[in-house]
């Protein structure tokens, strides 16, 4: 302090020096004495030479204080500003705002009555650390997943080897737990501002709803559904949870709420609840009837979702391809060691969850060669229905109808376009891989493609088009390992006979295709999910050029249609839905799967679809709208919001208005000959 | 930013060019001078004149300018400081340190094997709002409790009114809902860096407790225990845990470490559980002996905290009183509308729980007039740090034999008016019933309600006159100046000691949380440790005094912060009596049940559970590096303290109390527990 001080004082004296000096030079000039002149001199250039070397820093540290002070004082008046500002500033500038969904069903009579689970979906979720290795030193009980993710930055390769699973088992590493973050705050933010569930847990306490009738079935999201119970005993303690909000709440079963993933992982409940002991449960066959009054799905990705093809295969997505084509080579440089999506490719790689959206179904469900349900139907129409009060949403979703969307993986676009007559495949399954060709120096990356050689990786390419069905048999030739410890734990086809004792292996449990919904007659079943933005449906794949210790496969981001309103952009061809679930796998289930009795739901649960449009935010104020349809911004949908606050309010379907249809879901559902 | 330069320019770059050419111009003006003398006068005189305005402008700018440079230094600084902080190793600081007792034991091979269940006290945990006024907006699910604590500077009246309870029913008043934290992160830290539960979790994931087989088991602190499970069925969730945490690891018993009020809660929830629905749980009288392993109490406030009595009399304790004694006035100013006294006392009055903390037993087990169990207590403990300050001129008296110093401190008197009634003989003593006081609210005071406008002065006075008070009218004299507080807590909550525990009225579930009232469940194989530091002084009984103004709202009674003992009873001091304990729990309260209550097979503890003491001696904090120390006695402090942490690991990982060395006792707890004279 007291140097501090000392600096400081030095520019001032010379300041005050300085006029003193030059009045005495201004007055006795004349007869000044030499000695006494140049020692005022020296002393003045002295000085000067001071006040030079200086001035910089006093410049910068003026500044900075300047700044500073600023900052505090909009700081200081921000937080002395009464908490109705802001909302004040939005009613003036766009007109007084709707009354969030909760005020308005609190105004309509509306009250607390089921309790509410809610089943986050996958990466919402926080993880913090519980034990770890001596680069995690000080980070007990922090959140590694969610929240300001500054440990990502801090020291990379620590966070990755911390969020990485075991390479064999799919369960923790040697010396390393990450454990879920339990409670409300384990996905109400994802980071500090991005809601995920704060909006409708806010609105649901509006009508009178609070921690002992909420519950947060938080879970760990990379692990095998399995597995959490395995290790974590999660399932468990969900089932004591529901049972316990049940019975305190005065015996009124629960409404639940899955979203993104969470929707099979509570698929993956059910069944497992009703299982017998050891595998399952213990609940007995009544159990979901006794406790579930509804399902309320959120963008539930049922049949899986093409991206996690792409986020598998080449650790990428329509947004990393489109950032690669902005700028070529920044992703992939080696300089600085950075690797970047090799490491995630290695980290998500170790996540068995991941594997869970892998599409569901085959051919039957997603189309083959030459067709698929989305084909021919033109998404233009409904858009000119609703012209008159939505101008700005025509031409979102792309109107061509020739796209192959049943050629999920293909390599070239021509070959993505060409009909079936003219494409000539070479069988790749069994194709000899040949000989390693990474030298050790990226060894340190491990994502198994070193295992392939050049002959895996051409032969790979030489098959030209994969469809849904054979998209598993790519991923298990090019990720063997992963694929061993995921089909362990995962199904992606369909059954034929549900009978057959074989389905009674948890494995199948999350496939809506290979199991019955449980024999609860007066459960009901909702999917509801935003649609009306381009979602990733089809890719056209390319071979990077040097295939050394990079991941060898790459989007082709120079495919485009050269329509703007085409569907293939940055080689990725899309259709409608919620930006990453198309509306397909979001809906054929209610729409058709479940439908009246079948056998995929032979007690005949009712099931009831609502679709949400997406309307961009209107102003920035409005942050990420209250009418979007986005995957994960759909829980700010005041519409959906006020659904659910009804449902678990005590309405049923039918009070809700039944079905609430945007897309052809129903059409493409008619499409799929699939035995019911 | 545009605006930011444009602004900097102005008023920093303008003043520099002028300094710049200020100083510039005398060398000029010398050069000119000796080359042309006196031949521009006019022009020289004229850049003076400039010079001289600039000048002025420039002095203008100065301050604004150094002060906006010191705090550009001073941020600067701070920034290289906090980047350097962050660059460091954070194992740097763990070097030095001794290793954490979790560690230790992880590497003699310990590994979780029972579930543990924490039960934080009073205070300590967090709470958050759920639904409040208009005045709280944007604080939806932000703690209005623990945490930083912002919102009571910023707005103090409404962060009381959402804190209190309903006066009437002491359950959330209309419009209101605040709700206990969950989670482990309730009670782990109660502000930012002051640990609570945190060290102790810490140690147990070191040898691999996690989430799953660790269960915080918050409440709301405020409500009274029964209130818990009616409003937020806390008792039910807490019953559900521990089952599932008993099934999901394979059939082991759960280790419960309450704390502080916490122990009591745990007691209530003993009983609930085994009691029938609706009152109860309907766990079955074998629910405690199949779920629980062992409780290990720490801090444990079984017969109650006499600071509870000077917070209900007069909202003050030994803290407040010093405060008031150094600085008179500040406290009780009526200055800007305070009355922050006033304000405490209708929150805290409102809280049910408190009453859970009075003395129980009666004059039984606190003592009468003129005996109590601590007599023979020597007031200068044998431990380091406590006696701080001594009245020098009576130092004669020192040599007194002890016998002396037995018969001037009377403890048994928990209230006494005036500094002379704590001290003579109980003939002297006028008593008059407390019951005969009448009320008269003849004055009606507004807005504060602590319900001392209701009462005249002149009975105000009648309960001055009494001049001492045992535990036992003790009750009286709260029923008396806080009718309806009483009247609701004691709905819930009772003091005495039970004659007949058969008596079916003890199936009440207000005699759950008194040790005196209750019988320990049927669970032969759990095990009850006592764990508590001592070797602090701590409040026992208080000297007290009328307050001087007869205002309205004001408190009318306050601690007689001047009685300071001297001499040989040095256990006086500022108008509070200490005696040996945790700074909160004195030793009698925390031990009396381990050491005599439930020893052997007694009536409150029918089927013969083992007790164990545990006490911890107090050793303040060697430097300023430790914090709070790893070997401190304090109350909340004891949370840290390494060997109590070690204990705790030990038996949750499957020692008995033999193995971790039995018991271990410093105080004089049981020379106090046999001169407790109760039916055993």
């Amino acid at each position: 302090m007291a140097t501090i001080a000392r600096r400081r004082k030095q520019p001032e004296a010379e300041l005050q020096l300085d006029p003193k000096l030059d009045e005495s030079e201004d007055e006795d000039d004349k007869n000044k004495k030499a000695a006494k002149n140049s020692s005022a001199n020296n002393n003045k250039y002295k000085n000067k030479n001071k006040s030079k070397n200086y001035s910089c820093i006093d410049n910068c540290c003026w500044f900075i204080g300047c700044v500073c002070s600023v900052w505090w004082f909009l700081l200081f008046l921000y937080n002395a500003m009464p908490a109705s500002f802001p909302q004040f500033v939005t009613e003036a500038i766009s007109g007084p705002l709707p009354d969030p969904p909760g005020v308005k069903c609190l105004k309509q009579g509306l009250k607390v009555n089921h309790p509410v689970v809610f089943v986050p979906g996958i990466v919402t979720g926080g993880l913090e650390l519980w034990e770890g290795h001596q680069c995690m030193d000080g980070l007990f009980r922090k959140r590694l997943w969610g929240g300001t993710f500054g440990e990502v930055y801090k020291r990379p390769s620590c966070w990755v080897q911390h969020m990485s699973l075991d390479n064999k088992t799919g369960m923790d590493p040697p010396g390393i737990r990450v454990r879920p973050v339990s409670g409300l705050v384990a996905a109400d933010y994802f980071a500090p501002g991005y809601f995920v569930w704060a909006v409708l847990i806010a609105n649901l306490a509006r009508v009178g709803y609070e921690e002992k009738n909420m519950y947060m079935a938080a879970y760990d999201w990379r692990l095998a559904f399995q597995n959490t119970e395995v290790r974590d005993q999660t399932l468990s303690r969900i089932k004591s949870n529901i049972e316990l909000m049940v019975a305190t709440n005065g015996g009124k079963k629960a409404v639940i709420i899955p979203h993104s993933m969470g929707v099979i992982y509570f698929l993956h409940f059910m069944k497992w609840v009703e299982a017998p002991a050891p595998m399952g449960g213990g609940g007995g066959s009544d159990w979901c009837a006794k406790h579930i009054k509804a399902v309320m799905n959120i963008g539930g990705p049922f049949l899986g979702v093409p991206k996690a093809v792409a986020g598998l295969f080449s650790a990428e997505a329509k947004d990393i391809a489109s950032a690669r084509a902005l700028a070529p080579g920044v992703l992939d440089s080696d300089l600085f060691q950075i690797q970047t999506l090799q490491h995630l490719m290695r980290m998500s790689r170790t996540w068995d969850s991941t594997m869970s959206m892998i599409p569901k179904g085959g051919d039957t469900i997603w189309g083959g060669f030459d067709w698929s349900p989305e084909e021919g139907y033109s998404p233009s129409k409904r858009k000119q229905e609703k012209n008159d009060t939505q101008q700005e949403s025509k031409g979102e979703v792309c109107e061509s109808t020739q796209a192959h969307y049943g050629r999920l993986v293909s390599f070239g676009r021509d070959v993505a376009e060409a009909p079936s007559s003219e494409i000539e495949r070479i069988e790749f399954r069994g194709a000899v891989k040949g000989n390693n060709v990474a030298n050790n120096t990226c060894r340190d990356v491990w994502t198994e493609y070193h295992d392939m050689g050049f002959g895996g990786i051409k032969a790979v390419a030489e098959y030209k088009v994969y469809t849904a069905g054979e998209i598993v048999d790519l991923l298990e030739f090019v990720a063997p390992k992963m694929m061993e410890r995921g089909s362990a734990h995962f199904s992606f086809g369909i059954a034929d006979n549900l009978d057959d004792p074989k389905y009674s292996h948890y494995k199948y449990w999350s496939n809506p295709l290979e199991t019955k919904l449980p024999d609860a007659p007066d459960m009901e079943i909702y999917t509801m999910y935003g649609v009306g933005i381009p979602t990733e449906r089809a890719y056209i794949y390319k071979l990077t050029p040097a295939a050394e210790c990079y991941i060898p496969f790459r989007i082709d981001t120079s495919a485009k249609d050269k329509n703007e309103d085409g569907c293939l952009k940055d080689g990725v061809y899309t259709v409608d839905g919620d930006e990453t679930v198309p509306a397909l796998s979001a809906g054929f289930m209610c729409a058709k799967g479940w439908r009246g009795k079948t056998r995929f739901n032979p007690s005949g649960i009712k099931t009831y679809v609502r679709e949400y449009d997406h309307n961009p935010p209107a102003n920035f104020l409005e942050g990420r709208g209250t009418q979007s349809g986005a995957h994960v911004d759909i829980m700010g949908n005041f519409q959906l919001i006020e659904d659910v606050i009804r449902v678990a309010a005590g309405a049923t379907g039918e009070e809700l208005g039944g079905d609430q249809v945007y897309t052809g879901i129903f059409e493409w559902a008619k499409k799929i000959n699939l035995k019911l | 930013m545009a605006s930011v330069l444009r602004f900097r320019k102005m008023c920093y770059i303008e003043p520099t060019l002028r300094n710049y050419l200020y100083s510039e111009t005398p060398k000029d003006e010398k050069q000119s001078l000796d080359a042309q003398k006196g031949d521009k006068k006019q022009e020289k005189s004229h850049t003076i004149e400039d010079k001289n305005k600039k000048q002025r402008r420039s002095r203008r700018w100065r301050c604004v300018d150094s002060c906006c440079w010191f705090i550009g230094c001073m941020c600067t600084t701070w920034w290289l400081l906090l980047f350097l902080y962050h660059c460091l190793p954070s194992n740097l600081a763990g070097l030095k340190g001794p290793e954490p007792p979790g560690v230790k034991l992880k590497n003699e091979g310990l590994t979780p094997l029972h579930p543990v269940v924490l039960v934080p006290g009073i205070v300590t945990g967090g709470l958050e709002l759920w639904e409040g006024k208009p005045c709280s907006d944007g604080l939806f699910r932000k703690r209005l409790w623990g945490g930083s604590f912002t919102e009571i500077f910023k707005r103090p009246l409404c962060w009381m009114e959402h804190l209190s309870l309903d006066s009437e029913t002491g359950l959330d008043p209309p419009g209101i809902r605040v709700r206990p934290v969950p989670g482990l992160v309730a009670a782990d830290y109660f502000a930012p860096g002051y640990f609570v539960w945190a060290v102790l979790i810490e140690n147990l994931a070191k040898i691999g407790y996690e989430g799953k087989n660790m269960y915080m088991a918050a409440y709301d602190w405020r409500l009274s225990f029964q209130n818990t499970e009616v409003r937020d069925q806390a008792l039910s969730r807490l019953k559900i845990n521990i089952e599932l945490m008993y099934i999901t690891n394979g059939n082991k018993k759960v280790v419960v470490v309450p704390h502080s009020m916490g122990v009591i809660y745990f007691l209530h929830f003993l009983k609930w559980v085994e009691a029938p629905p609706p009152m109860g749980g309907g766990g079955g009288p074998g629910w405690c002996a199949k779920h629980i392993k062992a409780i290990m109490n720490i801090g444990p406030a079984f017969l109650g905290v006499p600071k509870t009595v000077s917070g209900l009399l007069s909202a003050e304790c030994k803290d407040v009183a010093f405060i008031r004694a150094m600085a008179p006035g500040l406290l009780d100013s009526e200055l800007w509308g305070l009355q922050t006294m006033e304000h405490m006392m209708r929150v805290s009055r409102t809280w049910d729980s408190l009453i859970s903390l009075l003395p129980k037993g009666g004059d039984a087990i606190w003592g009468d007039l003129d005996s109590s169990p601590e007599d023979e207590h020597e007031c200068d403990l044998g431990y380091p740090q406590t006696n701080s300050r001594e009245n020098g001129s009576t130092n004669k008296d020192t040599t007194r034999p002890q016998i002396q110093m037995k018969q001037q401190t009377n403890f048994g008197r928990m209230i006494a008016f005036g500094k002379a009634a704590s001290e003579q003989h109980s003939s002297k003593i006028p008593i008059i019933s407390p019951k005969e006081f009448v009320h008269n609210s003849s004055v009606e005071c507004g807005e504060v309600w602590t319900e001392y406008g209701k009462i005249s002065r002149k009975s105000i006075q009648g309960v001055a006159d009494n001049k001492a008070y045992t535990a036992r009218n003790l009750m009286d004299l709260l029923r008396f100046v806080a009718p309806k507080t009483m009247k609701r807590a004691e709905a819930h909550f009772s003091h005495g000691i039970a004659e007949d525990l058969d008596d079916p009225k003890y199936a009440h579930y207000k005699y759950w949380s008194n040790p005196l009232e209750t019988k320990l469940p049927n669970a032969p194989d759990m095990e009850i440790y006592c764990l508590y530091g001592v070797g602090i002084p701590t409040e026992r009984s208080y000297v007290y005094k009328l307050s001087p103004s007869d205002k309205c709202n004001t408190i009318p009674f306050r601690i007689d912060t001047s009685a300071d003992g001297n001499g040989n009873k040095r256990c006086l001091k500022g108008g509070v009596t200490f005696v040996d304990g945790d700074e909160t729990v004195p030793v009698l309260s925390a031990g009396f049940m381990c050491a005599k209550g439930w020893r052997g097979k007694t009536r409150f503890n029918p089927s013969g559970s083992r007790t164990y003491m545990r006490e911890y001696r107090h050793k303040p904090p060697a430097s300023l590096l430790e914090g709070r120390g790893s070997e401190s006695g304090a109350h909340v402090d004891i949370m840290g303290n390494v060997a109590l942490i070690e204990d705790v690991l030990r038996v949750a990982a499957g020692a008995s109390a033999a193995e971790i060395g039995g018991e271990r006792i410093y105080s004089d707890i049981l020379k106090m527990s046999e001169r407790v004279n109760i039916k055993l």
